[in-house]
């Protein structure tokens, strides 16, 4: 097996329990975007071209007749605003890959196969074929899954009864623990969390991920002494 | 073009904009100091940001199921594991708690 394969291959076999967790997700939002009259193809096209969950399930909510796509775009970029920093920190790692791949990966960037790079930039050097084996099945999935709910509608109840809501939760719980480095990041985290729970609380739209980013990189940034090693 | 394909293809457009435009800000920028500190915490604190409302504002289920995952976390177990731990304590903490 050569090398790309190899980490093609270990990209797919993280992103395998992920991939369960969305497809219930992925037939749900289908299901919930046929109930606002987009037919099978619209709702394959807008999870293949936007391919962001939350955003997806936030249009839905604001879609109706006639279709506000003004205010669609602008919803959009607000709750995928978090990607500009995710972009940022995710440039760093992109320094052994090829320049013609960076925009089809930034096009790929979802938050969880964002998460399983940056976790495994941490060891060792990200590589072509373990991001793709990221992105492509969650591609895929989340494609296939949403049209299928389109099509086949209602018969699949409700993904929180069987507690696949909280699985990103959890998921993003177990990558955090691997940025673990003692009480600074506890202080990090701790502002972050505070921060972004109490703007989803007080603050309109979907601010919340952007405003609790920026204060834990405000926090270790002021943690920081001159001369520490990082 | 159908309004429905206009609103899907604003929404594809903004989105992309986001997501190309995070390394063009980093383009010869030099990461070091307390920049490099900055953006280390970029990561954790994003993912620490979006599922803070969940875990921390949604229900009493969700808090526990969160310490629970983790503790399993902590403990080094595999990923698969940890996830699990999440969704059975979360759908058995549902029903003890509601």
């Amino acid at each position: 097996m050569t090398s790309t394969a190899r980490e093609f291959r270990q990209g797919l076999l993280d992103v395998l329990p992920i991939l369960v967790a969305a497809a219930p997700i992925g037939l749900l939002w289908g299901t919930l975007a046929a109930s606002k009259g987009l037919v099978p193809f619209e709702v394959w096209l807008m999870s293949a071209t936007v391919f962001a969950g939350a955003a997806q399930f936030v249009a839905i909510e604001v879609w109706r007749d006639p279709v506000p796509w003004v205010l669609l775009t602008v919803t959009a970029l607000i709750v995928n605003i978090r990607h500009v920093l995710m972009g940022a920190s995710l440039s760093r790692h992109l320094g052994g890959i090829g320049r013609r791949w960076h925009p089809f990966m930034m096009f790929l960037m979802a938050d969880e196969n964002w998460a399983f790079s940056e976790r495994r930039a941490l060891k060792t050097p990200l590589s072509l074929g373990y991001y793709f084996g990221l992105a492509l099945p969650m591609w895929i999935t989340w494609t296939t899954s949403s049209i299928t709910g389109a099509i086949v509608g209602r018969s699949f109840g409700d993904p929180a009864a069987y507690g696949f809501d909280f699985a990103f939760s959890a998921m993003f719980i177990g990558i955090l623990v691997g940025f673990w480095k003692g009480s600074r990041t506890a202080a990090i985290l701790g502002s972050s969390a505070v921060a972004a729970a109490l703007s989803k609380l007080y603050v309109p739209g979907a601010w919340y991920i952007v405003i609790g980013g920026i204060v834990g990189v405000l926090v270790a940034a002021l943690l920081y002494r001159e001369g520490e090693r990082s | 073009m159908t309004v429905t394909i206009l609103a899907i293809l604003g929404m594809a457009l903004a989105t992309y904009a986001t997501r190309a435009s995070g390394p063009y800000l980093m383009r010869g920028v030099v990461v070091k100091g307390r920049l490099k500190a900055a953006l280390d915490a970029l990561p954790p604190a994003i993912l620490m940001a979006v599922i803070a409302p969940t875990i921390l504002t949604t229900g009493l289920a969700e808090s526990i199921a969160a310490v629970l995952t983790a503790a399993v976390a902590f403990m080094r177990a595999p990923l698969v594991v940890t996830v699990l731990t999440g969704v059975i304590s979360v759908v058995l903490l549902r029903m003890v708690l509601s």
